[in-house]
């Protein structure tokens, strides 16, 4: 094996690239939170990326990837702990992976999804979360629920395509490999169901913020969330052509279909808006950004461009009736994790099985179009579900563990006078009513 | 003397500003408030969600005048505030018992 630069240079350039969406997450975030609140919703993902960042150099790595699965599961921490003798051979040469760049890069790309999967989470839980509990919910949650699921999926583990997988069972091998594998390109399920259904388990179990449904709670400064969006989706070509691990023709696909998909989402939510409230919003264009990118993410690299606007357009379509959920059902998911991420999640994954160019209902094996078949709509539905499942139980057991012990929320005086002074010691802006009024300066 | 206090519109401020320098006034406070009357206040959605914004942002101006010059500050101010629209805002006159400039410790009408 020789190693291939050109792949090296895209995997880090992409490794790099998603690291950015976590610091544009936190904005897009940010400004959909109150002003009283924005530092500590910011410090939420940055507080992530000083967890997780130690945690997957220590044993997140080796829990995700490795050659000593427990029951497909997970794989033993300590096989690699603190990378050791995951990047050098014996010889003292960078080990390189299948597609012959060093695995000191696959680390550097792995670790950068971590980071943002559980950023994502800290949207349900927004301004009433003490800091404390959270950084230790995130260390936690990456190892019991996303290490886990990363290697179940991606590192050969039971719902992965390897010969020890659920599909293998169902569907049969040929060569070491089941018939029928599931699709999930750069992380439908790993991330976004993951992380939805967390964001799901935690609104309930913290409860909501005071004065939810009856005091307003609107965005504080929509230009940040704008640009937050941008960011995100900047990095997500990162996230989504990165996924195809190599600078090659499956990575150029990836990339179109992710811009393709976004596209078509981001008119998707506006029509919705215009038909339903009257005006094409700003944050509906941003809401749009994230859900159309959502849904792509599992798909990027198993459909046709002209599948990816019909995904984006349904995701976008969906995302924006689903957002109002949490009205209806009366849970606080602050900045619509669940509605964004799950549904978007459910809906990438789910897709795949109709419109996946490798044989689904729309298209046969060959890729023409045509009726191909169930089982990858079958095999899409059970992962997808086997993901809302697991996340479901490990964060709720997580959730009411740190309830039971050191407590979820803060004072209720602190939450309404705003959570950043008493948390951080910090507020974002002097004076509440600053830049409310403008009148014109000669 | 009396204090002439006007609530407006933000927009109309640069026009009465300069309404009442062309009138001779020679000073005023400008502050930013909010409130409603008869306008009451407009509804806002965010990912479908409709708010209602009851107070809306005003300015309010505030002039403190000779008692005989109190009426006409207020004609000024109205008719440089007025779009005709609801939502234009109040004008009250009120009397100040008295006033003093602190640089200097004058009372009364020589402290305007």
């Amino acid at each position: 094996m020789e190693l291939d630069s050109g792949n090296a240079a895209w995997m880090l350039t992409s490794a790099s690239l998603v690291l950015l969406m976590t610091p544009g997450l936190a904005l897009f975030y940010g400004g959909m939170s109150r002003a009283k609140s924005v530092l500590n919703m910011m410090m939420m993902s940055f507080g992530a990326m000083g967890v997780i960042g130690v945690v997957y150099v220590l044993w997140g790595w080796s829990m995700s990837y490795g050659t000593q699965s427990v029951a497909g599961i997970f794989n033993n921490p300590f096989e690699s702990f603190g990378l050791a003798g995951a990047l050098l051979d014996g010889d003292g040469n960078y080990v390189l992976n299948g597609f012959n760049y060093p695995v000191a890069i696959d680390v550097a790309f792995q670790v950068t999804f971590a980071i943002i999967t559980t950023a994502l989470i800290s949207g349900a839980i927004a301004e009433r979360v003490k800091f404390s509990a959270w950084m230790i919910f995130a260390g936690i949650w990456v190892t019991l629920a996303y290490f886990p699921m990363a290697h179940m999926v991606w590192g050969g583990g039971l719902l992965s395509g390897s010969e020890n997988s659920l599909a293998a069972a169902i569907f049969g091998t040929t060569d070491g490999a089941a018939n029928v594998a599931p699709l999930d390109f750069a992380g439908g399920t790993v991330v976004h169901i993951n992380a939805g259904v967390a964001g799901l388990v935690l609104a309930l179990i913290i409860g909501k913020r005071k004065g939810f449904g009856k005091i307003p709670m609107r965005p504080h400064n929509l230009t940040l969330t704008m640009l937050g969006a941008g960011l995100l989706w900047f990095g997500w070509f990162g996230f989504n052509a990165g996924s195809a691990f190599a600078a090659d023709g499956v990575a150029g696909l990836a990339w179109v279909n992710t811009t393709a998909a976004t596209a078509a989402a981001i008119l998707g939510w506006l029509v919705v808006e215009k038909i339903r409230d009257g005006h094409a919003t700003s944050l509906g264009a941003a809401s749009g950004i994230v859900a159309g990118l959502v849904a792509i993410t599992p798909a990027a690299g198993a459909l046709n461009p002209v599948g990816s606007i019909v995904l984006g357009v349904i995701a976008g379509v969906t995302c924006a009736f689903a957002v109002g959920l949490k009205y209806k059902l009366g849970f606080d998911d602050s900045l619509d994790v669940v509605g964004v991420h799950l549904v978007g999640g459910l809906v990438g994954t789910v897709l795949i099985g109709f419109l996946s160019t490798g044989g689904s209902v729309f298209f046969r094996e060959d890729g023409s179009f045509g009726f191909g078949g169930l089982d990858q709509l079958w095999i899409q539905i059970l992962i997808a579900l086997a993901a809302v499942v697991f996340s479901g139980i490990v964060t709720a057991v997580i959730g009411f563990a740190i309830k039971a012990t050191i407590g979820w929320r803060v004072p209720e005086d602190v939450e309404s006078a705003g959570i950043d002074l008493a948390e951080h010691g910090e507020s974002a802006y002097e004076g509440i009513s600053a830049g409310r009024i403008a009148t014109e300066v000669k | 003397m009396k204090l002439v206090t006007a609530v407006i519109q933000p927009h109309r401020l640069d026009d009465v500003k300069a309404a009442l320098e062309a009138a001779g006034i020679r000073g005023m406070t400008v502050s930013e408030a909010s409130g409603y009357g008869r306008q009451r206040g407009h509804t806002e959605v965010y990912r479908g969600a409709e708010y209602t914004v009851d107070l809306v942002p005003k300015v309010r101006v505030e002039v403190l005048v000779e008692s005989e010059a109190a009426g006409t500050v207020a004609d000024v101010v109205v008719q440089a505030a007025q779009t005709g629209k609801i939502g234009d805002g109040k004008v009250w006159i009120v009397p100040v018992e008295d006033v003093v400039r602190v640089r200097t410790g004058e009372h009364g009408a020589g402290a305007l």
